[in-house]
């Protein structure tokens, strides 16, 4: 019974934090239609700005911010200097996110050097709470909060705001949307400076447990795409369901079949592909 | 000369959402025959021919194909019962040469297509019979160019030399005049007056002189129904069609 | 058409003689940049595999590492445990190989464009998962080592020249088989589809099983080259599968010219040599490997072959 709870606490929580990453991925790919593979390097550039931060300040909520922007900034470039004049170039485009993703990896490692961190968390995170037998590590409690905050303000802003609503157009049909004047080159910087915000997040949030370190960007990446192909490509409810599918099983499969940790994570995955291609929330 | 009937629908449908695009068509179609398909646009013409096709599965009734129910068949085993079609945009193999385009176009139906060992130059039959197509629609001239440099009506001759390389027994022509001057448009209908009169056609079009000067028989859609069936003479006559199409053209 | 029977002349005369020099690189070259030509040639069959998807049938797979590592290590695993010859491990190679392909490719090829993109790359994941955590099979992170160069008959590979041979020979019997394979009658219709499937499958052609013979005949040749890789690198690890892996052939076929063959060939060359050379001088090797997709990318839209023929007009 203690391991099935903490367990499923251990999966929700590394759910959360692919929630992360893998709602920008969505919402890029909706808008844009681009396998974005320097998503996990956003990933891994905020933990690293955020641990600068930290190391400077001493102050984690300041390293959230300052990570998130700096990395918005940074797909903002991408996206208007690179990528916007490769629209409808589908392998152009990952070759070039490929391009970014190289360089963005080894600037890392020019600037950061090759060991490994973790990000110090303030005072009131660490330690855990305890439930009779169960221990609930608060650092864990916090990321699962902070994602679910991030899914609901995510939510709000889909469904309650003017800019939300411009968004979903943009994402059921681009050309529908140019059609009646919205302004699709904006929407596209907008969406890729949001999903590389959340990805630093991730970032800055997962250095507190996963630690920042060389080939973290790669090594999450496949669970992000996994998590956006599950769900569905555009899809905010894809990406929630997505992310908390994939946090149980990877934890779960590395827990029970150690020896077929990913194929317990890749084989549902193609099952879900060859019954429905667009993912369990996507649309064709 | 067994007379298979080319085609019959009955009762066809295709709903998309709530919109019937076509709905509950009844055809037959004798062989041999020219028929045009007219209506105002969003009449559920090219849906039509994207059913008889394969190129979209009917939401409901029945497609018989020289006495064979094609109903659920993919649209490459109707092509091999003898259907060709043409594209109202332009579908052509933008970036081969126009011997190319006809090249697959005249192996599609041959049991050689899947051939991977011997090179396609050592097939003469098929470069004989790309050559006479092109010939037979005033693009000799032209076949070491790359499709996409074509003129647009040039392209639309080809458009139709693909149709044709075939041999098909029945011809789905989607305004095959779409874009075309008045002058280019003449030389389409006259090329397309020279085709086999065994070859049964069913044509959309827009250009009227077009469509009543090849066809022996109208049919008219509007929303998705047939309101208007017979020769050119009676459906021009008929007053609910003027009201509907020809009025307000 | 005397201009093109002029390029053709050219053409003959370049491949004339870069066959001269590979056939004769061991007379004048050391053994490491022997070992660095044998590399290229390997990269080169997997990049021209690619090819065959890419560039001839229009799907640009995110995932072809997977057929090369899946090839590499059935080569590994049969060389090391079963003691396994030659024949036996360059079938089995492209018999495992052909059936992943088999296998994914029904998935694959129902989608289009960036879905197609999006779920090769996640196949491709499937497999080095495997590759990463299927221990007992594969030695996880650790990769299997300790294979030995084969044998044939009399001749024994395991001197660098005679495994450039091999590798050479190797080369050009693919590469053949891949011109003959584009220049047949099904190598035009994969053209055509990758021209416009709507006009194939309304002129009569069952485009899924085109597309999954494609994919199955590039599957097999990423096999043959996995089967030397593993032959050559004497160890096989996950890194032979992982998606770095699969984007840089995606590279070397931008680079060279997709489309073409040749192009692919000679991509595969320059970023072997580039690689090697470069991380010689420093080790910001991936910052310049970066620079190249991007430069590729913004200068090079149709690779270097694409840029050949512009120049003559």
């Amino acid at each position: 019974m203690e391991f099935w709870v903490i367990q499923t606490f251990n999966g929700l929580s590394y759910g959360a934090l692919l929630f992360l990453l893998a709602s920008g991925l969505s919402l890029i790919f909706g808008v844009m239609r681009i396998v974005n593979l320097a998503h996990g390097s956003y990933f891994l550039l905020g933990g690293y700005v955020g641990l600068s931060v930290v190391w400077r300040t001493g102050s984690f909520a300041l390293a959230m911010l300052a990570g998130g922007l700096a990395v918005a900034l940074i797909g903002v470039g991408m996206e208007r200097l690179f990528l916007r004049r490769l629209q409808k170039q589908e392998l152009a485009q990952v070759l070039m996110t490929m391009g970014f993703a190289l360089i963005f990896q080894d600037l890392a490692l020019l600037i950061w050097g090759g060991d490994p961190y973790s990000i110090p968390t303030p005072a009131w995170l660490t330690g855990s709470l305890r439930a009779g037998e169960l221990v609930f590590p608060r650092y864990r409690l916090f990321v699962i909060a902070v994602a679910a905050a991030i899914a609901l303000v995510l939510w709000l802003f889909l469904e309650r705001t003017r800019a939300g609503a411009v968004i979903r157009a943009a994402v059921d049909d681009e050309e529908m949307a140019r059609g009646v004047g919205i302004n699709v080159a904006a929407v596209s910087m907008g969406v890729f400076a949001l999903g590389a915000f959340l990805a630093a997040l991730g970032g800055v949030v997962g250095g507190g447990f996963i630690g920042v370190y060389p080939g973290s960007d790669f090594e999450i990446l496949p669970y992000a795409f996994v998590v956006v192909i599950v769900g569905g490509l555009g899809s905010l409810e894809g990406a929630i369901v997505g992310s908390l599918l994939v946090g149980l099983l990877d934890n779960f499969g590395k827990a029970l079949f150690p020896e077929l940790s990913y194929f317990t994570l890749f084989a549902p995955m193609a099952v879900i592909l060859a019954l429905r291609p667009t993912g369990l929330f996507g649309r064709a | 000369m067994s007379e298979i009937q080319p085609l019959a629908l009955s009762g066809l449908s295709k709903a998309f959402g709530g919109l019937h695009a076509v709905a509950g068509v009844d055809l037959s179609v004798r062989p041999g025959e020219r028929r045009a398909i007219i209506g105002p646009n969003g009449a559920g013409k090219t849906t039509l021919f994207n059913l008889i096709s394969g190129d979209l599965m009917p939401s409901g009734g029945r497609i018989v194909l020289f006495g064979h129910d094609v109903t659920r068949l993919p649209s490459f085993r109707r092509a091999a019962l003898g259907l060709a079609r043409t594209f109202q945009i332009t579908t052509l193999f933008p970036s081969l040469s126009v011997l190319e385009n006809m090249l697959l176009a005249a192996q599609a139906l041959e049991r050689t297509k899947l051939m991977f060992h011997r090179p396609l130059g050592s097939y003469g039959h098929l470069y004989a019979r790309a050559r006479a197509v092109l010939e037979s629609v005033d693009l000799a001239g032209k076949e070491g160019e790359t499709a996409k440099n074509l003129s647009h009506g040039e392209q639309r001759q080809l458009e139709v030399a693909l149709a044709l390389a075939g041999r098909p027994r029945l011809l789905l022509l989607d305004e095959p005049t779409a874009g075309l001057s008045p002058a280019e448009s003449q030389m389409m209908a006259a090329l397309l007056r020279t085709l086999d009169p065994a070859i049964t056609i069913l044509i959309i079009e827009h250009d009227m002189d077009v469509a009543f000067g090849l066809a022996d028989h109208v049919m008219v859609l509007h929303n998705g129904r047939v309101i208007a069936d017979g020769s050119p003479e009676a459906v021009k006559a008929d007053p609910l069609v003027a009201e509907i199409y020809l009025g307000t053209d | 058409m005397p201009g093109a029977a002029r390029r053709g002349g050219w053409v003959v005369a370049g491949l004339g003689t870069a066959a001269v020099l590979l056939a004769a690189a061991p007379l004048f070259l050391s053994s490491y940049p022997l070992t660095l030509l044998t590399q290229a040639l390997i990269y080169a069959i997997f990049a021209m595999s690619l090819d065959i998807l890419l560039g001839y049938t229009g799907l640009p797979s995110l995932g072809h590492a997977a057929y090369f590592g899946v090839g590499a290590y059935a080569v590994a695993i049969l060389a090391t445990e079963f003691r396994a010859g030659f024949w036996t491990c360059l079938v089995a190679a492209v018999a495992a190989a052909i059936l992943a392909g088999a296998l994914f490719g029904p998935l694959a090829i129902r989608a289009v464009g960036t879905y197609f993109l999006m779920i090769t790359l996640a196949l491709g994941m499937l497999v080095w998962g495997l590759a990463f955590r299927w221990v007992s099979v594969t030695k996880g992170d650790n990769g299997i080592s300790g294979l030995e160069r084969p044998t044939l008959g009399p001749w024994s590979f395991a001197d660098p020249t005679a495994f450039y041979f091999l590798s050479l020979v190797t080369f050009v019997v693919s590469a053949a088989c891949l011109v003959v394979v584009v220049r047949s009658p099904f190598g035009m219709s994969l053209m055509g589809i990758r021209e416009s499937e709507a006009r194939m499958r309304s002129l009569g052609y069952n485009v899924w099983l085109h597309k999954y013979l494609a994919f199955m005949l590039a599957a097999a040749f990423a096999g043959v080259a996995g089967f030397l890789w593993a032959y050559y690198n004497g160890f096989v690890s996950p890194v032979e599968v992982q998606l770095v892996t699969s984007v840089e052939a995606l590279l070397m076929v931008a680079l060279g010219g997709s489309g073409t063959l040749v192009g692919p060939a000679l991509g595969a060359g320059l970023i072997v040599f580039l690689k090697n050379f470069v991380s010689v001088y420093t080790k910001r090797w991936l910052l310049i490997l970066g620079g190249v997709y991007i430069c590729v990318i913004l200068f090079a839209p149709g690779g270097i072959i694409g840029a050949l023929k512009r120049r003559p007009r």
